[in-house]
């Protein structure tokens, strides 16, 4: 799972996608998910950041990044090769 | 030296059929009295006013009309808050309806002027209420009768002949020749728009438009008839020029005074062969074209703005006739960053 | 290092623009508390789900009402439309504010007796009334107002038997320009019916004809058709007072004032869009004042009004049970309540809140309730700020007709609470148990025994 190379992602959580052409918001959180995910952070790293930072239980997290992960992909933001 | 305001506009959608925002705005600009700095009222992101910078100085998102009166003001306070407003001009039939509903809070509370019919006045001029509002006001208006249910038919044909005009509540308009199309046009136009449905006598002939503005007391400041020349797949007109046409100023003169029409208005109407004239519609707000009226010699928006803030309006007594609008379309070079902008903050 | 409060991460496409924090229809504003009580303390204390009646909107909006009357009409009396919320609490507000009750049923009819309403202040309407019913009304002095000849006839027969002279009303049914028009109710005006009844009734001489009743129809949007019912019944009692001499004493306009719900499919908010008790007033009392009559002749104005008095101070407080993204990639909510006890979501955009704080970032989702049942949907599309399980939402105005018309299905009814003036919460009606609802069954004693 990768964020695509020439996503543009800015402070304010606008993703621009110029393959497609098409623009997202994200909220924070998604933001830093989507940071992660760029510069190469395992699915592993990324839930203990989450989770040392945010008051939530594994479960949770599981749960919605898997969501979350999908709709990256399905926006074509993310490709879902491993 | 110029008086210095800051008006807010909406109906920035000035695409291929335009919101009367932008023209406003031009006309606005091309004040004599004023210096006015103007603030965008968007709801969508892609309106192009938005990034038209040479007329719009700032642009707020605003809440859509659904969402309720609470969050418009909300926006409202925080926009005044930024850019202390003397007047507002809406300019969608949709949102009227809001702010006609705030317009003496804004002014008790925050001092913003707008110049905007009553609810009476809006209500009476619906498309189901135009044929008492004529009789009202002893215009013309094309007989109609409301319909609930395709069951009356058979009655309604005996009052009409056809063709006859299958309307909608509030857009969508059909010429039946039988009854089978009446019935056809009737579940078609309620699927959509829901009951009742208008039934209207046709009446043949040309169309010609007035747009005007009524000082509230029963004075028509100004009324500038205008025929269309050339009109786009949607009904818009492309092109358009104004007319020397004194009878139909007479009648946009009587439906003011009479109604003691406050605030901008369009007003349709069908000439027949005859010269009689038909009132078939009446916007509750400036047209697109409105420029045009500044282009004769009558700023509609600017007298609006002088009624707005409590200004002596003398009403205007010439205007250019003959004068031609051609509408163009336009591509704008933009930033994706002031999409992001527009898009992240609703600010721009 | 100190937590922060976690939200699911969201993510929008913005394409057309319209999707932004300032676009479109947002309710995330929180609602943490009822009149002073906390959201939390009530779920907890009281179960999820859980209707929560506000004492001080109810007697708020009565005062609003009979303000809106009485300074525009001489005489005027509320009575309570029990059918819309009959919960014993509630009609007590309502009789402590001085409302009459208007009744349509045996049931219902008793109910206002066991309240403690006098008999002579129910009003009986309807088209079911049994020989039971009918016997305790007259009996009672209480106003029985005739749907049909049926009833006319069966009350002039009861009438030898009792020998009393039952206190009377006719229904007339009428075209008011508004569609649908509500004639399978009483007489009809137009044809000459609601005539015809009139004179049987006076001509018999057996009951008196105190009344004139009508109600045209409900969530009505458009007050002059209430002008014109008031006209055509004044008509009536021109006509009664011209050739038989005799002044009528009240002339009931029914209900059917829209509450602040959004109806769906319509563009504007309800509260922004529905007439105000004003409005309606003015309607009514207009035609009435603008009438020949003289000051001292004028009638009693009966208003039997239900939906818009005590709608917007119901909430429904809820639990989200679960997040799903369906096919389609919207998102969709499951609550812990369903169309079984919310049914006016069938034609409400039901307002709901998240019942704590949020960020402004929202999704665009689909609200469906717990029932194994497709039809299980409470809003088709709401924009919400991300909720996970065990948040607790607030739905708003569902004071009106959930908590009389609300279905036993699957699972048990909840709890009623109503909080009090001070915001103190009283438990007015008990979540069913099993053990209750199983106490109204019977199994035959040869299917009581079976092996698996």
């Amino acid at each position: 799972m990768k964020i695509k190379k020439n996503v543009a992602i800015s402070e304010s959580g606008f993703i621009f996608n110029p393959t497609t052409g098409d623009s997202f918001s994200t909220n924070p959180i998604g933001l830093e998910i989507i940071r992660m995910l760029k510069d190469d952070k395992s699915k592993d790293e990324i839930r203990k950041s989450i989770l040392s930072k945010y008051i939530t239980d594994e479960s949770t997290f599981e749960k919605d990044y898997y969501d979350f992960v999908m709709m990256l992909q399905t926006n074509q933001v993310a490709d879902d090769s491993e | 030296m110029k008086q210095k305001i800051t008006v807010a506009v909406s109906g920035l959608n000035n695409i291929d059929s335009p919101g009367p925002g932008i023209p406003v705005i031009r006309a606005l600009k091309e004040s004599k009295d004023f210096d006015v700095r103007i603030i965008g009222l968007s709801y969508e992101t892609l309106e192009p006013g938005l990034y038209m910078h040479d007329l719009v100085d700032k642009s707020y998102q605003i809440p859509f009309p659904g969402a309720g009166i609470d969050s418009l003001l909300e926006r409202i306070y925080y926009i005044h808050n930024q850019e202390k407003l003397d007047v507002i001009i809406p300019n969608f039939d949709a949102e009227l309806a809001n702010f006609m509903k705030i317009e003496p809070l804004l002014k008790s509370d925050l001092g913003i002027s707008m110049f905007l019919p009553t609810q009476e006045q809006f209500d009476e001029r619906h498309k189901a209420n135009l044929f008492e509002f004529g009789e009202k006001h002893g215009v013309d208006v094309p007989f109609s009768k409301m319909m609930f249910n395709t069951s009356e038919i058979p009655v309604i044909s005996k009052e009409f002949s056809y063709p006859m005009v299958v309307k909608g509540k509030f857009y969508d308009a059909y010429i039946a020749y039988n009854a089978e199309q009446v019935a056809n046009y009737f579940n078609k136009i309620s699927a959509k728009w829901g009951l009742p449905i208008i039934i209207q006598e046709y009446v043949f002939g040309s169309e010609v438009n007035v747009t005007a503005l009524g000082d509230g007391k029963g004075n028509a400041i100004s009324a500038v008839p205008m025929r269309k020349l050339f009109i786009t797949d949607k009904g818009k007109a492309w092109a358009g020029i104004s007319l020397d046409d004194e009878e139909l100023v007479n009648i946009a003169n009587r439906v003011i005074s009479s109604s003691k029409w406050r605030g901008g208005m369009e007003l349709e109407f069908i000439k027949t062969a005859e010269n009689k004239y038909y009132l078939l519609e009446i916007n509750p707000r400036f047209p697109a074209w409105v420029y045009l009226a500044a282009g004769c010699g009558q700023n509609q928006p600017e007298a609006l703005v002088k009624l707005a803030l409590g200004q002596n309006v003398p009403p205007y007594k010439a205007y250019d006739i003959g004068k031609m609008f051609i509408r163009y379309s336009f591509d704008m070079i933009v930033d994706l960053k002031e999409f992001e902008q527009i898009s992240t903050i609703g600010e721009l | 290092m100190e937590k922060i409060r976690y939200e699911r991460p969201v993510i929008k496409k913005l394409n057309t623009g319209v999707m932004n924090k300032y676009g479109t229809r947002t309710e995330y504003t929180p609602v943490t508390n009822i009149d002073g009580a906390r959201v939390k303390d009530l779920i907890s204390e009281f179960g999820s789900p859980l209707f929560v009646m506000s004492e001080q909107t109810i007697r708020k909006t009565y005062k609003d009402a009979v303000r809106a009357f009485t300074t525009r009409y001489p005489k005027v009396q509320f009575a309570w439309s029990y059918k819309t919320h009959y919960n014993n609490a509630i009609c007590s507000v309502f009789h402590q504010e001085g409302s009459w009750s208007e009744v349509v049923s045996g049931f219902e009819y008793n109910k206002a007796l066991l309240n403690g309403v006098p008999g002579n202040k129910i009003i009986f309407n309807g088209p079911d009334k049994t020989d039971d019913d009918l016997i305790l009304a007259i009996n009672n002095e209480s106003m029985i107002h005739i749907d049909h000849l049926d009833e006319l006839y069966r009350i002039i027969e009861l009438t030898d038997e009792l020998k009393k002279r039952p206190k009377v009303a006719i229904r007339v049914n009428m075209d008011t320009g508004v569609y649908p028009m509500w004639d399978r109710f009483g007489f009809n005006y137009e044809s000459g019916q609601a005539w015809d009844a009139i004179n049987k009734i006076i001509l018999t001489n057996k009951m008196d004809l105190i009344g004139l009743h009508t109600h045209i129809g409900t969530f009505m949007l458009t007050p002059s058709a209430y002008a014109v019912a008031a006209t055509k019944l004044l008509d009536l009692a021109f006509h009664i007072k011209s050739k038989f001499g005799k002044n009528i004493t009240y002339i009931d306009m029914g209900g059917g004032f829209a509450s602040r719900n959004t109806l769906k499919g319509s563009y504007l908010m309800g509260a922004d869009s529905v007439p105000t008790f004003d409005d309606y007033a003015e309607a009514i009392c207009s035609a009435l004042l603008n009438s020949e009559y003289s000051k001292e002749d004028l009638p009693l104005l009966i208003l039997e009004s239900g939906r818009s008095l005590v709608d917007e101070a119901g909430f429904l407080l809820g639990t989200v049970l679960a997040n799903k993204r369906l096919s389609d990639g919207r998102k969709a909510t499951i609550m812990d309540f369903g169309v079984n006890i919310l049914f006016t979501s069938f034609w409400y955009e039901h307002k709901i809140s998240p019942a704590q704080e949020f960020s402004h970032y929202t999704e665009d989702s689909v609200i469906y309730g717990p029932l194994c049942m497709n039809i299980d949907v409470i809003r088709e599309n709401i924009t919400l700020p991300p909720m996970k399980k065990g948040d607790n939402v607030v739905v708003h105005t569902v004071g009106a007709y959930n908590m009389t018309q609300w279905m036993q299905f699957i699972a048990m009814r909840p709890n009623i609470v109503m909080i009090d003036m001070d915001g103190k919460p009283h438990l007015i009606r008990k979540k069913e148990t099993l053990e209750y609802m199983n106490s109204l069954e019977i199994t035959p004693e040869y299917l009581k025994d079976f092996k698996l």
